[in-house]
Order: C-alpha cells, then sequence, then structure tokens
C-alpha cells in the first residue's frame, strides 16, 4: 500500500455503480487507493443522462451532464468516471458546449437557476485511462502481488469507451486493457468481437436483439479459448451476466463465460481480498476461474 | 429501385426536412453523403431494420419526412458509434439519428415504439430524482409496454436482488429542488 497519495481526482460513480454494477465501484475504490490515486466522490452529482435524454431533448441532455461538470469545476479537478455511458455522456457535452457557444449560452442559462454556472475548465476522464495512461503498465506491474499466471482473459471493451474516437485508445482495436492484464501477468487472448456491441438497452426494448448480439460475442469469445471475460461497463457486464444462459438456450449454446470488471482481475492481482472487490455478485459464476488464484 | 407514386419530379420533394436535420449539431455534413452503405454495413443492428442509416439518409435527402420519422428503425441505434467512426465523409450519424428520434418524439410519431418509451421513463425517473433507479425504471417501462416482460424477467431480477445489484429505494440528490429548476428551465430554452 502506498504512504501518500500522488494525485486527486474527483470520482463520478453514476447511478449503475450504486446498483446493478456494485462490484464495480468496489473494486474501482479499493484498486484506486491501492495504486495511490485518491478518489474523491463528486459530492450530489446528479444522472449524466445516458443515451436516453439525447433520444428526447438536446438541450436537456446537454444541462443535466453540464450540473456535474459545473459542481466539479468548481473543485477544480478532474472527473473520473468508471461508466462508459457516464464517460461518453459527460463528454460528449463538454465537447458539444466547446464547439458550440451558443448551446452553451443556453445551458448556462439553465444553470443559473440553480446557482451555477461552468467556464467550460473540467477534463472528463475513464477509469481505464487513468490507471493505463495516469498510473501506468509499469506501476501497476510494481504493486502486483499475486500475478495471475495462464489466466485466460478476454477484454471486451464494448463501445463507448473506445468510440467516438478519444485519447484512450483505439476505435476498433483497443488493447490498453491487455496490457493492464499483462502487467497484472494474466494471458489476455484476443478475440474478434471485443469492441463490438452487447446490445446496451436493447436488451430491454428488443430482447432477440439483445439476444443475438451477446451469443455472438460469447461464442467469439469461446472460441478464442478465453475462460473468463472483463470489461469497463457496467451495462455491457449486465447484458453478458444476466443474459448469457437465455442466449445460450435460444441459439443451442451453452455458454459458462463470467464476466468480470477489470478493476475486479487488477485488484486480485495487488492482493486486495475477492469479497472487498465485490467478486461473487457476478451471476456466472467466477469463483472456479480464479479458484487458483485466490 | 421502383418508381414511387408521392415523389414524381424534383418539385415534390420537402426539402425543408434536410435542413431541420442540418441544424442540429453534427448534423451539417449530410449533405456529404455519398451512399456508400459503410454505416450500414457496420450497424450491429441494421440486419433487421427496413430502412438502415444509409436508406435513412437518402429519404432525409430526398424529403421523405414522415416514411424516416415514423421508421422504428430509429430507435433501433444503440449507441455504438461504429458507422460514426468509419464514416469516410465524416458525417455523425450517431448524432444525426438522435436527432431523428428526437424530431420523431416531438411530433409523437415515436408512441408506439418501446425505445422512446423506456427513454421517456428514463427522463421521469431521473427528472424527479436528479438519479436513475435501475428497478424503478425496469418496472414502469414494462408495465406500459409489456407486462408479460416483468414475469419474464423476475428470475434474473431476484438473482440480481440475491447479489445485492438491485436495491429498491431511490435515492434522491440532495439539492433536488434546485436541479428541477435547472431541468425546467433547460426545458423552456429547448427548440429540439
Amino acid at each position: 500500500m502506498p504512504e501518500s497519495y500522488w494525485r486527486e481526482y474527483l470520482y463520478y460513480p453514476g447511478c449503475s455503480l450504486h446498483s446493478t454494477s456494485k462490484s464495480y465501484d468496489e473494486s474501482a475504490r479499493a484498486v484506486g487507493q491501492a495504486l495511490g490515486a485518491k478518489f474523491v466522490e463528486l459530492s450530489d452529482w446528479n444522472c449524466c443522462g445516458a443515451t436516453a435524454y439525447m433520444g428526447i431533448k438536446e438541450l436537456t441532455a446537454f444541462t443535466v451532464s453540464a450540473r456535474n461538470l459545473a459542481l466539479a469545476e468548481q473543485r477544480g479537478k478532474e472527473i473520473v468516471a468508471p461508466c462508459s455511458g457516464c464517460y461518453v455522456g459527460l463528454n460528449k457535452a463538454n465537447n458539444y458546449l466547446k464547439e458550440f457557444p451558443e448551446v452553451h449560452k443556453k445551458v448556462n442559462a439553465a444553470l443559473s437557476e440553480g446557482g451555477l454556472e461552468y467556464k467550460g475548465t473540467v477534463k472528463v476522464r475513464h477509469l481505464l485511462d487513468v490507471f493505463t495512461h495516469d498510473v501506468g503498465y509499469e506501476k501497476v506491474k510494481q504493486f502486483v502481488t499475486k500475478p495471475l499466471e495462464g489466466l485466460k482473459v478476454g477484454c471486451y471493451y464494448g463501445c463507448q469507451i473506445v468510440r467516438p474516437r478519444n485519447e484512450i485508445d483505439d476505435p476498433e482495436c483497443p488493447e490498453t486493457m491487455e496490457m493492464l492484464m499483462k502487467a497484472c501477468g494474466a494471458a489476455p487472448v484476443d478475440f474478434a468481437l471485443k469492441a463490438f456491441c452487447c446490445g446496451g438497452s436493447l436488451m430491454g426494448t428488443e430482447e432477440d436483439i439483445g439476444l443475438r448480439l451477446v451469443k455472438n460475442l460469447l461464442h467469439s469469445a469461446f472460441r478464442s479459448g478465453i475462460k473468463v471475460l472483463v470489461t469497463p461497463c457496467p451495462l455491457c457486464q449486465m447484458n453478458v451476466d444476466a443474459y448469457q444462459k437465455r442466449a445460450g438456450r435460444k441459439y443451442g449454446m451453452e455458454f459458462d463465460i463470467p464476466i468480470l470488471f477489470f478493476t475486479q482481475i487488477i485488484g486480485l492481482a495487488l492482493g486486495i481480498e475477492p469479497k472487498k472487490l465485490g467478486i461473487g455478485r457476478e451471476i456466472i459464476s467466477a469463483h472456479e476461474v480464479l479458484k487458483p488464484y485466490i | 429501385m421502383t418508381r414511387r407514386p408521392d415523389i414524381q419530379r424534383e418539385g415534390d420533394m420537402d426539402l425543408s426536412f434536410l435542413d431541420e436535420v442540418r441544424v442540429v449539431p453534427g448534423g451539417e455534413k449530410i449533405v456529404d453523403c455519398i451512399q456508400c452503405g459503410t454505416c450500414s454495413g457496420s450497424c450491429p443492428t441494421s440486419y433487421l431494420m427496413e430502412d438502415s442509416p444509409r436508406d435513412l439518409f437518402y429519404k432525409i435527402r430526398a424529403g421523405l419526412r414522415n416514411e424516416v420519422l415514423k421508421s422504428p428503425d430509429i430507435w433501433l441505434c444503440t449507441s455504438c458509434y461504429m458507422c460514426y467512426v468509419r464514416c469516410p465523409k465524416n458525417i455523425k450519424v450517431t448524432d444525426i439519428m438522435y436527432a431523428l428520434k428526437r424530431i420523431s418524439s416531438k411530433e409523437r410519431f415515436s408512441l408506439q415504439w418501446r425505445g422512446y418509451h423506456l427513454a421517456k421513463s428514463f427522463m421521469s425517473v431521473v427528472n424527479r430524482d436528479g438519479r436513475n433507479n435501475e428497478t424503478e425504471l425496469l418496472l414502469r417501462f414494462f408495465l406500459k409496454t409489456k407486462p408479460f416482460g416483468l414475469i419474464r424477467n423476475s428470475l434474473i431480477g431476484l438473482k440480481l436482488w440475491l447479489r445485492g445489484r438491485m436495491p429498491m429505494m431511490p435515492h434522491r440528490i440532495k439539492e433536488i429542488k434546485k436541479f428541477r429548476a435547472i431541468m425546467a428551465k433547460a426545458e423552456s430554452l429547448s427548440t429540439m
């Protein structure tokens, strides 16, 4: 455990990390602390707007994100969002306000009703970005106490962490998570659909499409010999975990590939107790696969 | 392509629709579309669409307003942004899909599509509390669109609950009054 923190971030958990993705919250905080990054929760944050707001009203979508940006600006620190949806939502609002001053003006007019103003100085980061570029593979490696030798892990990025284009990684062939997994001593295995869509919220609205997409990517992972998947996205974890058996049944296949958050695997390698990382909250149990490392 | 009875000559096209789409942030580039189909080929859900993104784009430019706005395919966009990063003309396809969703909701073309109702349920929960509550969101959505879905998914819900992943109580932010005032103002300033 490091003696002191080398940097402080404003942690923006987002709604999912307080419910369906509790294990992501638990492991992100634990790993951040172990690596010496101080995560202070952005006080009184609100929902980022997800993909839903943008489909109904544009200005309310930008405003709901901008309130968080304004709160962060008062604190003068970078925001770090573990959820890919929050990351895209906040980042999109941030960039559009810069690009379209007339939208920015209206958003500020709305924010002023709550005594807030956003000048436009906040930087939005994703947790994967922070662990990759601020902490770095070398430093992660130094902190590893239990290397995960031989663990065949597939890195499932999903969409919104790499697209639209950003500074984190390549939009179609990302490999930052693989590098982190290597730093943890694991053996990452490439698979074709690692940056393809899980169906997102279509799993609720059009289940047939969601199941087909989940089946496709599990099949791709299975054929590559992957034993466990990791992801940086709550919705991906939820779809692949909770609907895995149903997708298998529909297509006459049997899948048994647990999916965890990438922070849970890093945490294990850092020697953090599995319970503190939320391991065991997944529906497709990772117990068998992780047994040799616990 | 079969001859369309509603469009006989150029003068029949409603070009104002193209202007509606062009004015949204990121929408101006739609006029650059070369109909190459990279967007449709990259789309994870286009296999089910009657009008894939490429079709929607030519219809926007041909002024087929109602046909585009009542299409269920608009709501099949998952926002995966694959088309967006691959478009050779740098058209912000996903953003245009969002714009279509908005125009279509505003004019009540979308009332029959489940994607619209999920977005609406999401907004009403967040506008009330400042945060989303996944349990309530799903209850609201399924009751409105397919009550049978509640029964169908109850086992998954139970499994999540047993693992501490399905909290029952909504969480309201502290400054909720100010939040609501902000959102009400944004609503009043909103043009689309």
